[in-house]
């Protein structure tokens, strides 16, 4: 049945976290199915501009499905999320959503999480929070920073116990994600974790050493966001049931995925 | 009002197709997209054997377009046979298969495997960019061209539409050498071999270095290539490069296309393929065309 779409969706309100950093709310049609989407879960941006042509996969930071409303929190990285900033609650944009798969949460096994974010893959931890808070988990937020400008951090504080690393020092632990929870020697069931490469090869290990699950979440550039381009693959420790060969599509696959799957 | 056209002896329900590895084999589209619409759905390149593909980044945005590296990964002809045929027979379209291979042996192996399969056309690729020893090598010189076209027709069992490479001098030269071959057909034009670098990482965009540049970008291009081919060979033309809407469409029609094909527009509008289709039969009434066949190769 084709019954998905890309839509309009208005923005109610845009705001700017931080240098480069930005917070769109998205009012979506009834018809949009947002009561389905889960945290880990991203959404296709387009841009107004004709002349960028493939849709942006921005990480859902929020959900509020019985108002049909998604938040997403972006980091300027080139013309299309810089086109994005500037666009305020007068505006519309079209997106495809929810697209790929979230984080898991399972309540009966799991009574304490620990959250992971480095950077900008802080935003979909936050709406993660809501969700084991309000499922009974009861969770530990290790945020990483690159500096004092800790965007989001007090959004966290309802929901979970937050710790913060910065690059240079200037709040909190100076270091990395993983010097946090080894500094403090968090304890817990699973780990989940978004953020750069180097963080995500980090957690895995440290899930590996402690003998628990890691639900990680990866990014790649992506061309048609729904599986077919095979632009987004990682590289998989088994072979892939549908693609045949051991890589797995972050889009349709993921972008949420046991850390134990893939290969860095 | 008639938008069915007769490709390389197939009966068509329009001329609209998706240009291959853009739409997967059509289960992720499928529900974007109401398949039994499309004239027919053309799958993405399958080897005799899995295929990885190239490391990423395989994809970057390119000013009107992209590049993409992807390295024709695929599921290989076994789990393609077993799994995407199937779920394509559900629709009422014409199904393209686009063949690939790295040796002339490959190909035939594919082709041999399709030969009792339900499938509508072969498209035999023999012009990615984006794989070594293979592929573009056979689509960028006439005689060997040629010589895969005449081997891949002793054993197909369906029509041949020869895909080719605009990365080439005499696009005219090609498609005499695949008709000569035996060719039923010719699809074109395949991505234009181009390049991005990251000046901010100082390193190339695409982790091959090399990619295909495809989307509106390259659409004047394929335009002048689709309009040159056809007017040199009597086998019919499946155009595309770069179509995004109908007008797009209608260019390479009256250029001299009998079908065309939607691809890098998937990815801004997974609905474009249906969009192409609406809007070409819009213009047929505004216009008073009866038959979508007064506008193929109408432009002399």
């Amino acid at each position: 049945m084709a019954d998905k779409k890309k839509f309009i969706a208005q923005i109610t309100s845009q705001i700017k976290l931080a240098d480069g950093i930005y917070s769109m709310w998205l009012k979506c049609p009834k018809n949009a199915n947002i009561s389905i989407a889960s945290p880990g879960q991203f959404i296709s941006m387009y841009c107004h501009d004709g002349s960028r042509m493939l849709p942006r996969p921005i990480s859902i930071c929020e959900i509020n499905a019985s108002d049909n409303i998604l938040r997403v929190v972006y980091r300027i990285v080139g013309k299309g999320t810089e086109e994005f900033s500037k666009l305020d609650a007068s505006d519309t944009i079209s997106i495809i959503a929810p697209l790929g798969n979230g984080f898991a949460v399972d309540a009966d096994t799991c009574k304490k999480a620990l959250l992971i974010g480095g950077g900008i893959g802080i935003p979909p931890m936050l709406g993660l929070a809501e969700k084991l808070y309000s499922s009974g988990v009861s969770a530990e937020a290790v945020l990483g920073y690159r500096d004092g400008n800790l965007f989001l951090k007090d959004e966290f504080m309802p929901y979970a116990k937050v710790y913060v690393s910065t690059e240079d020092g200037s709040v909190g632990v100076k270091g990395n994600v993983v010097d946090v929870v080894k500094q403090y020697n968090i304890q817990a069931d699973i780990i989940y974790a978004c953020g750069p490469l180097p963080m995500l090869r980090g957690v895995k290990e440290l899930a590996k050493e402690r003998g628990i699950k890691a639900q990680i979440s990866l990014e790649e550039k992506m061309a048609c966001g729904i599986g077919a381009c095979l632009g987004c693959v990682c590289i998989s420790k088994e072979k892939d049931s549908h693609s045949n060969v051991n890589n797995k599509r972050i889009c349709k696959d993921g972008p949420v995925f046991d850390s134990e799957e893939i290969v860095f | 009002m008639n938008l069915a056209v007769n490709f390389a002896g197939v009966e068509m329900k329009n001329p609209v197709t998706t240009a291959s590895g853009t739409f997967g084999s059509g289960a992720e589209y499928k529900d974007f997209v109401d398949l039994n619409k499309l004239g027919a759905v053309t799958t993405k390149g399958v080897a005799s054997v899995p295929w990885e593909g190239n490391k990423t980044p395989r994809i970057c945005e390119t000013y009107g377009g992209m590049l993409n590296a992807i390295g024709l990964q695929n599921p290989g002809i076994d789990l393609f046979i077993e799994r995407d045929i199937p779920l394509l027979k559900q629709y009422n379209t014409k199904i393209i298969v686009n063949v690939c291979g790295r040796t002339l042996e490959e190909y035939v192996e594919v082709v041999r495997r399709l030969a009792d399969k339900d499938v509508d056309l072969l498209e035999i690729n023999i012009s990615c960019p984006n794989v070594k020893a293979g592929g573009i090598a056979f689509g960028q010189n006439p005689e060997l061209a040629r010589q895969v076209t005449d081997k891949v027709k002793q054993y197909a069992k369906q029509p041949v539409i020869m895909k080719l490479s605009p990365n080439v001098t005499d696009i005219t030269e090609m498609a005499k050498a695949v008709e000569a071959g035996g060719a039923d057909a010719i699809s074109l034009i395949n991505t234009l071999t181009g390049m991005k670098i990251d000046i901010n990482k100082r390193t190339f965009a695409l982790a091959n270095k090399t990619g295909g540049l495809s989307g509106p970008a390259i659409k004047p291009v394929a335009v002048r290539m689709v309009y040159q081919a056809a007017h040199a060979v009597k086998i019919p033309v499946l155009g595309m490069g770069g179509i995004r809407n109908a007008e797009d469409a209608l260019e390479f029609i009256m250029a001299g296309a009998t079908m065309i094909a939607v691809g890098t527009a998937n990815f801004n509008n997974p609905c474009a393929t249906e969009d192409v289709i609406n809007g070409i039969g819009q213009f047929m009434d505004k216009n008073g065309v009866k038959d979508i066949n007064e506008l193929i190769r109408c432009v002399e």
